[in-house]
């Protein structure tokens, strides 16, 4: 608006002087400055995202089924979404639905529930003495650097086809895990807060109590949501090589015998129930983080 | 204990630390002694041993020669003897600052009841009414400080080692937290021992102050300072004072790695 106020001839020179600073920076840059806005990127509407989401799913399972039908998809190894429903409900009115899950359930928390509270005494163990921690820790990271999945078979010829070996392997997955990050709060520990225990005339025992698990808990608890996925591929890992019940044995069995639906079936459910142990554990871990308050 | 030996006795004090390249002489011979309720500060540049001193007398450090005597018993390698305050606050993140405060009296087994029944009143007496079922990531640095230096004083032992308390926080809120400092000593009678890096700070709070020298870590000198209690600001500009800090100055230039000490007090 002021520019407006300024008299003409003012405004005149201005506008030269401008000019001809213009016209000597474009002999600096022949090419000139290409103007650009910012890019700015204007969000949709939750419904509208919601809406998409759905569109996707709905319009890849009818083109599964559609191409299935018109022989664009082999049936017989991709299966076919109606078929795949079929099955579904087969599976959970006649089949043994909820003995699998319940078998796959058990043998993935017991697994969890071990290997996550053995495996963070174990590293919290190292504060106690850098001696011990010096001689255990070679093993500990031989430990890390097998596969475990490959110990698998051993696990389960000395456990047995039952419930047992699958907890042994997923325990064998998140043990080391827990270790090493427990291991890694203890290393974090500020020397300086011990210096101050110390001062106020602390036992060892208190200083662990009071500052090593409290200062580590972050760890551990940041250490659960991974726990629970590899605690579940223990426990299907050790399903497929041998046992009686649980979702990793319904897809082997149903791979092996060609019913490419009930393999699909079996997938989905087992990624419920993934999702679902998923989202408690989250819901435990945001929970557990607002107890210790870090 | 005799009215005559001193509260807090440093006695030949010495340390050497072995090195992959051979001894290093942290502290020659180091003698202090510290009468009942005197507040005497140590100064001098970075490395002259003060925070080894200060280990060796919280019993955290063992020294290679001489002994530690409080009230004339040897405390050498005790710990729980004196309270000590490191210069980080190192409030525990997962305790409110009450629980913070009562951490001493809780180590050395004082129901939890009653150690928070003594500390509330003196938080709300000291400035931290309000904030006493705060977590210590909402609190500013000088509340950090109080927090933690109150903690030192719950812990109930008659003499405390403060160790750079004030080194980080600005220039306003330092002399805020020195008249504070100097209202806790009157009404506790503390025995302090106080390090600084600020010969001005120094000689404001102290009735002594010792000035040290490097390589080794040893007391060059010893200046008694004077001037009437309660202090005020505006004594900092006397001839007396004034007096006291240039002999500081001084001493501090004598030695010629003490440059940056004194740089950092100017």
């Amino acid at each position: 608006m002021t520019v407006q106020d300024t008299t003409p001839a003012l405004r005149a020179r201005a506008m030269a002087s401008l000019q001809r600073a213009q016209a000597t920076h474009q002999t600096a840059t022949p090419a000139g400055k290409p103007v650009r806005r910012l890019p700015v990127q204007k969000d949709w509407p939750t419904w509208a995202l919601v809406a998409a989401q759905i569109g996707i799913l709905l319009g890849a399972l009818s083109l599964w089924e559609i191409g299935a039908r018109t022989g664009w998809i082999d049936a017989f190894f991709w299966s076919q979404p109606s078929a795949i429903a079929e099955t579904m409900t087969v599976f959970f009115t006649t089949g043994d639905a909820w003995t699998d899950i319940s078998f796959t359930f058990r043998s993935t928390i017991i697994g969890f529930l071990i290997g996550t509270t053995a495996g963070s005494l174990l590293g919290l163990s190292f504060w106690w003495s850098r001696n011990y921690a010096a001689v255990v820790q070679p093993y500990v990271i031989c430990l890390e650097s097998i596969p475990k999945l490959a110990l698998a078979p051993l696990i389960i010829l000395v456990f047995g086809i039952g419930l047992v070996s699958k907890v042994a392997v997923a325990t064998a997955l998140t043990l080391v895990v827990s270790t090493l990050t427990a291991y890694a709060g203890v290393k974090a520990l500020d020397p300086d807060g011990e210096k101050l225990f110390y001062s106020l005339g602390a036992s060892r025992l208190q200083v662990f109590r009071k500052l090593v698990v409290p200062f580590c808990l972050p760890w551990i608890i940041s250490v659960l949501r991974v726990n629970i996925g590899l605690a579940l591929t223990g426990a299907i890992v050790g399903e497929f090589i041998a046992s009686q019940h649980g979702l990793g044995r319904a897809i082997l069995y149903a791979g092996q015998t060609y019913d490419i639906a009930l393999v699909w079936v079996a997938v989905l459910v087992l990624s419920t129930l993934a999702m679902v142990m998923y989202a408690t554990v989250s819901w435990v871990e945001s929970m557990l983080r607002k107890g210790v308050r870090q | 204990m005799s009215s005559s030996a001193p509260k807090l006795c440093v006695a030949d004090v010495s340390m050497t630390f072995k090195t992959p390249t051979g001894a290093f002489h942290a502290l020659a011979p180091v003698t202090l002694s510290i009468p009942q309720g005197r507040f005497v500060s140590l100064i001098g540049p970075s490395g002259c041993g003060k925070s080894t001193i200060f280990n060796i007398i919280a019993g955290l450090l063992e020294p290679t020669g001489g002994r530690v005597l409080i009230d004339g018993v040897d405390a050498t390698g005790t710990i729980g003897r004196v309270g000590y305050m490191l210069q980080k606050d190192l409030l525990l993140p997962w305790r409110t600052v009450l629980d913070n405060v009562i951490l001493g009296m809780e180590i050395q087994h004082v129901p939890l009841r009653a150690a928070r029944e003594r500390a509330l009143p003196l938080l709300h007496r000291y400035g931290l009414a309000g904030f006493e079922y705060l977590y210590p990531n909402a609190l500013s640095g000088g509340m950090r400080q109080r927090a933690a230096l109150l903690r030192t004083l719950l812990f109930d032992t008659d003499v405390i080692l403060l160790d750079e308390p004030f080194g980080a926080l600005d220039a306003q809120t330092k002399l805020k937290m020195q008249e504070w400092l100097m209202q806790l000593w009157s009404d506790f009678s503390k025995t302090v021992l106080f390090v600084t890096h600020d010969v001005e700070e120094a000689i404001y709070l102290s009735d002594e102050v010792h000035v040290m020298g490097t390589r080794p870590g040893r007391i060059i000198a010893t200046i008694p300072v004077p001037l009437a209690r309660p202090r005020v600001r505006g004594s900092v500009l006397s001839g007396e004072f004034l007096a006291i800090k240039e002999r500081c100055l001084e001493l501090l230039h004598l030695d010629p790695t003490a440059s940056e000490a004194v740089n950092e007090a100017a």
